[in-house]
């Protein structure tokens, strides 16, 4: 009944006509498919490949088991390497957010002189090459006598990271509206309690997001790191040096892992934020 | 009624930092770059003899690498704009409630090691991949042709794996176009691409300006993807850099060469920066 009403209202289009003018009307959208399939097609091998019954190298698909994920530690140092990362991210985290939130409030917060030079200098490291950094940092590590390693590493991540922090915790800082502080000052909060009671809070999303940024960017690094950890091997390290032999299945399970742990994390920051605005 | 201090004394500690291993690393970096081995002493013994020789010296011996360098961060920096500059567009306009959902997928890939993901490339693309043994069946590639271990393969992978650095800042400018402004383009007779070219892409060049720089600067100091993908044809000024120190301890070189690239890094990017005319970068 309702096909014929169909059929008598709408003038017959061939399907041919039909599905050009859907692809013509979905082209960004299909694209968007494609363009996304491209980026997770090396995630969704990793990911494949930490299944892989391997043995040495993990270069062939030689069939399906779970032993690489039941025992992430079973290939000799891939758990060294890790650990050492997550500690150098966690105390570059740490250092990078403390120090870089405080250059956001000075740059975001107050006019001073000097305040275009500070930008300047937050802008350099940036646009200044991994290479040269890590290259410069450990010509001045060796003037002093200061022997690559861990430490070295952790300042070396500390100073890539500050300006990234600056620049997210800025951006959360300027999209304030200064109407709520004056609000609290309005009633009678002073300056430290203002900061503490409104002003921290509405920036601890930016410190929160610049902080993950920084784990990331830390965790992540490569060329910097393999300037200045001397003996000390990370992660990425770890990959790359046994890059040409094949790495192990077990590298492939902690990838997908960070993969999904930063997923989820990121996932329920987003959610947490949605309800907040809902409730606000 | 703010004291004029509380600035100074929130970036002392940032900056002091900042200055110690950021400005004075590139002092010093720039002091090593002019000496010159002692005489009889041991390897990696320099001393300062102002020789500015070494970066003639260097360059000239190097320049098909600092070359190479640039030719690739270029293909690479246009190849992610125009893979990224649709899918930033989808995002923007056509994402609706699934916008920041979306940008969390363009960042996701990022989340699984750097290195993992360019090793996986070398291998989806190697011999034992699926990738090389189905176009050669196609016949689009010849029996002998390989993916890994050529310019190619290089450029893909610095392509990919800078990709999201220029995704989110054209997602950032093009998400801030008020699409009011592409209808009042339409409804002055503008065509698509009309709309496109006056409207919507100058609207978006801010985005263009720090999406290219973001992909550019790293792109022209790497040699993770050159060393892992490429083959020694294809090494890059960041592979020579790297073998200097390590393999050779030739300071001085290495010094000079990171110099000279940092230089042309930001010679080009100030003279981009006054072409673009943007100023919105930090």
């Amino acid at each position: 009944m309702s096909q014929k009403i169909k059929d008598a209202t709408i003038p017959h289009i061939p399907t041919s006509a039909r599905i050009s003018r859907w692809i013509g009307r979905n082209l960004i959208r299909i694209y968007a498919v494609f363009a996304f399939t491209y980026l997770f097609i090396p995630v969704a091998y990793t990911f494949a490949f930490s299944f892989n019954n391997s043995g040495k190298s993990n270069l062939i698909w030689q069939g399906f088991t779970l032993n690489n994920w039941r025992n992430p530690c079973g290939a000799p140092e891939v758990c060294t390497a890790l650990a050492n990362s997550i500690k150098i991210g966690f105390l570059a985290t740490t250092f990078s957010t403390i120090l870089g939130t405080m250059i956001a409030f000075a740059i975001g917060r107050y006019s001073f002189k000097g305040r275009s030079t500070s930008n300047l200098l937050i802008f350099l490291p940036m646009a200044t090459p991994e290479i040269v950094l890590g290259a410069s940092l450990l010509s001045l590590f060796l003037v002093f006598k200061i022997n690559p390693g861990f430490w070295p590493t952790v300042i070396a991540h500390v100073m890539f990271c500050i300006s990234f922090v600056v620049v997210t915790v800025k951006a959360r800082i300027a999209s304030l509206d200064p109407r709520l502080e004056q609000a609290a000052m309005d009633l009678y909060a002073n300056e430290r309690e203002t900061f503490r009671r409104v002003t921290l809070p509405l920036v601890a999303p930016g410190i929160a997001a610049a902080a993950l940024l920084a784990f990331s960017l830390s965790f992540d690094d490569f060329i910097i790191t393999n300037f200045n950890s001397g003996t000390v091997n990370t992660f990425p390290k770890f990959i790359y040096t046994s890059a040409a032999r094949g790495i192990p299945a077990q590298a492939n399970v902690i990838g997908s892992s960070m993969f999904f742990l930063a997923l989820a994390i990121v996932i329920t920051g987003q959610i947490v934020g949605r309800k907040r605005k809902v409730s606000a | 009624m703010r004291k004029i201090g509380t600035p100074y004394l929130l970036l002392l500690p940032g900056f002091g930092f900042l200055f110690t291993f950021f400005i004075l690393p590139i002092i010093n970096l720039a002091q090593t770059s002019t000496q010159t081995a002692v005489g009889g002493g041991d390897t990696g013994q320099y001393e300062q003899t102002l020789r500015f020789q070494n970066y003639i010296d260097a360059f000239v011996e190097n320049r098909a690498q600092f070359g190479r360098s640039f030719a690739y961060a270029l293909i690479a920096t246009i190849l992610a704009l125009a893979i990224a500059y649709p899918l930033a567009y989808a995002i923007a306009f056509k994402g609706g409630k699934l916008k920041n959902f979306m940008l969390v997928l363009v960042v996701a890939p990022f989340f699984t090691s750097f290195l993992l993901r360019t090793v996986a490339w070398k291998q989806i693309l190697g011999e034992e991949g699926f990738v090389v043994p189905t176009l050669r069946n196609l016949g689009i590639i010849s029996q002998s042709t390989t993916l890994t271990s050529t310019s190619f393969a290089v450029v893909m992978g610095m392509t990919y794996n800078f990709l999201p650095f220029m995704t989110l800042p054209l997602y950032a400018s093009i998400d801030r176009i008020d699409p009011r402004t592409l209808e009042a383009s339409g409804d002055l007779y503008a065509n698509g691409f009309t709309t496109f070219r006056k409207v919507t892409l100058p609207l978006s060049m801010p985005g263009v300006v720090a999406g290219t720089l973001l992909t550019f600067i790293p792109a022209a100091g790497d040699y993770v993807n050159a060393a892992i993908l490429g083959n020694p044809n294809t090494k890059m000024i960041g592979n020579v850099i790297e073998s200097r120190y390590f393999k050779i301890v030739d300071y001085p070189t290495a010094a000079a060469l990171s110099f000279t690239l940092m230089a042309v890094i930001l010679i080009l990017v100030t003279v981009y920066v006054r072409k673009a005319g943007t100023e919105e970068l930090v």
